[in-house]
């Protein structure tokens, strides 16, 4: 496999300059009052962990167009960047406040669907989502992040993509970072093959991108 | 629909209601490629028209579960647990009245509520017949009544509305809590020294006034771990409490999440502050 130096942006997210500085952005309704120019809204990588690792030139195999099954959505910030450049996007998200927000971003994005359930239960949202999506984000702050991946993983084709972004403090507040990580790389290792790690921490503390496929 | 169908197997295109309940209440073990069994079932004419059926169908049924859970607001849960005080408060006052009229009619009546459910159901002396004096007894239980049932919608109610609050505070307590401070987030934007005292106003301006020590406890009196905690070290028990309860109505409000860990933390905290009394000769603390 080739090295690439610089990971190539999925088609659908540029670098664009607002205001004089060179930002990623996409095509879309602005959301969250984000800068936009013209059709392009700015992505802030400090808001959004996929975000960062695209910032961080993290090989997410992202070409855009792909089918998605997003996890832990929120309030729609990022899911609402990854509509805009993926195709149909499965939004998963447990809390019902952040949801409302999600709504909204949904309205003008015809290929986004959102649905209010736990990602740690696939069986309530499988009769929905459909098997062999490309691509898997997964940005939720519970406890055992490493099982959600793996029981979602049923999703996921053979040849699909984890983007997962995993919170140490959500583990364990009192444990050392880097022992969370390790214990969640190894627990996620049972069901896929970790292809490159990356600490998130320039834009989001005591964070670890993850891209992997599934075993 | 059984476990191995789609949310569309048994609802029509044309049935929006019916579509949003699909997606809502049901159920899969496996996903599969729905959009292809989709158009095999002839339930869309091609794949842009079965994704705009998902996005309707999610759009609706995801909008209604919001409001859903977010009718039991906090707002409800105020007027709920005022109104409950206010049933009990004056279930107990008229009962007063009633056991001083009933003692100038049978000396050996008793007092409180319990005597005068008795009094209502007829089972007392028959001298107690008077007719104005049962049916006063016969309100009081019915405003008691009323105070139970107004207590089991707020035991229901809070763990929708503040998860965390309700978990580690009984529900009730979280309850007032959210009431004294007037919605949940003006409980959220409280620092934890406030939410210490939340129903102790009276000794607090006491004590800013100068003349009376500052209170250790408002409310959270009634939690189990204050309470619990021999009176030495209440201070600190209450402490370690108000400022999990601060951190749990954060969450609640702006995050919705239920953390689990707080309790935990909690628990761990109170065990150390009780252990100082159970060791009896204080102990090294970190405070």
């Amino acid at each position: 496999m080739e090295v690439p130096t610089m990971s190539e942006l999925p088609t659908g997210v540029t670098r664009h300059t607002f205001d004089g500085t060179d930002r990623l952005a996409t095509r879309g309704e602005p959301v969250y009052g984000e800068p936009t120019d013209g059709a392009w809204r700015a992505w802030n990588p400090n808001r959004s962990k996929l975000g960062a690792m695209l910032e961080l030139d993290m090989d997410t195999g992202l070409a855009g167009g792909e089918t998605v099954l997003y996890l832990g959505a929120a309030s729609g910030t990022t899911v609402s960047h990854v509509a805009d450049f993926a195709g149909p996007t499965y939004a998963v998200e447990f809390a019902a406040r952040p949801v409302r927000d999600l709504l909204d971003a949904a309205e003008s994005r015809p290929r986004l669907f959102p649905l209010l359930k736990d990602a740690r239960k696939p069986e309530t949202y499988a009769h929905v989502v459909e098997s062999d999506v490309d691509v898997i984000v997964q940005d939720v702050a519970t406890r055992g992040q490493a099982r959600v991946a793996l029981e979602n993983r049923r999703f996921l084709a053979d040849d699909g993509r984890l983007l997962l972004a995993v919170k140490a403090r959500s583990e364990d507040v009192t444990r050392e970072p880097a022992a969370v990580f390790a214990d969640v790389r190894e627990e996620l290792s049972g069901g896929y093959e970790i292809l490159e790690t990356e600490r998130l921490e320039a834009y989001h503390a005591d964070h670890l991108g993850i891209v992997a496929r599934p075993r | 629909m059984n476990t191995t169908d789609g949310w569309f197997a048994d609802v029509d295109r044309d049935d929006p209601d019916a579509m949003a309940t699909a997606v809502r209440e049901g159920h899969a073990d496996e996903p599969r490629d729905w959009p292809a069994i989709a158009l095999e079932a002839g339930f869309a004419d091609d794949e842009d028209d079965y994704y705009d059926a998902v996005h309707e169908a999610t759009m609706a049924a995801t909008r209604a579960a919001v409001t859903e859970r977010e009718r039991a607001d906090d707002r409800q849960l105020v007027h709920a647990v005022r109104a409950m005080d206010d049933c009990s408060r004056t279930a107990n006052e008229l009962a007063e009245r009633l056991a001083e009229w009933a003692g100038t009619i049978d000396p050996e009546a008793g007092t409180g509520v319990a005597y005068a459910r008795e009094l209502a159901r007829g089972e007392t002396d028959d001298a107690l017949e008077e007719p104005v004096v049962r049916s006063l007894a016969a309100r009081v239980a019915d405003l008691a009544d009323e105070a139970d049932d107004l207590r089991a919608f707020v035991e229901r109610q809070t763990p929708a509305v503040a998860p965390n609050l309700a978990a580690l505070a009984d529900p009730v307590l979280a309850a007032r809590l959210i009431s004294l401070a007037g919605g949940l987030e003006e409980l959220a934007k409280k620092p934890s020294g406030t939410i210490q005292v939340l129903g102790a106003e009276d000794a607090l301006f006491a004590h800013l006034r100068g003349h009376a020590p500052s209170p250790k406890h408002g409310i959270i009196y009634t939690h189990d771990a204050v309470r619990g905690t021999h009176p030495e070290n209440r201070g600190s028990a209450a402490r370690a409490v108000a400022g999990k309860l601060a951190i749990a109505a954060r969450v609640d409000h702006y995050s919705g999440e239920v953390k689990p860990e707080l309790e935990a933390e909690l628990a761990e905290r109170i065990e150390t502050i009780q252990a100082r009394t159970a060791g009896d000769d204080g102990g090294a603390d970190d405070e």
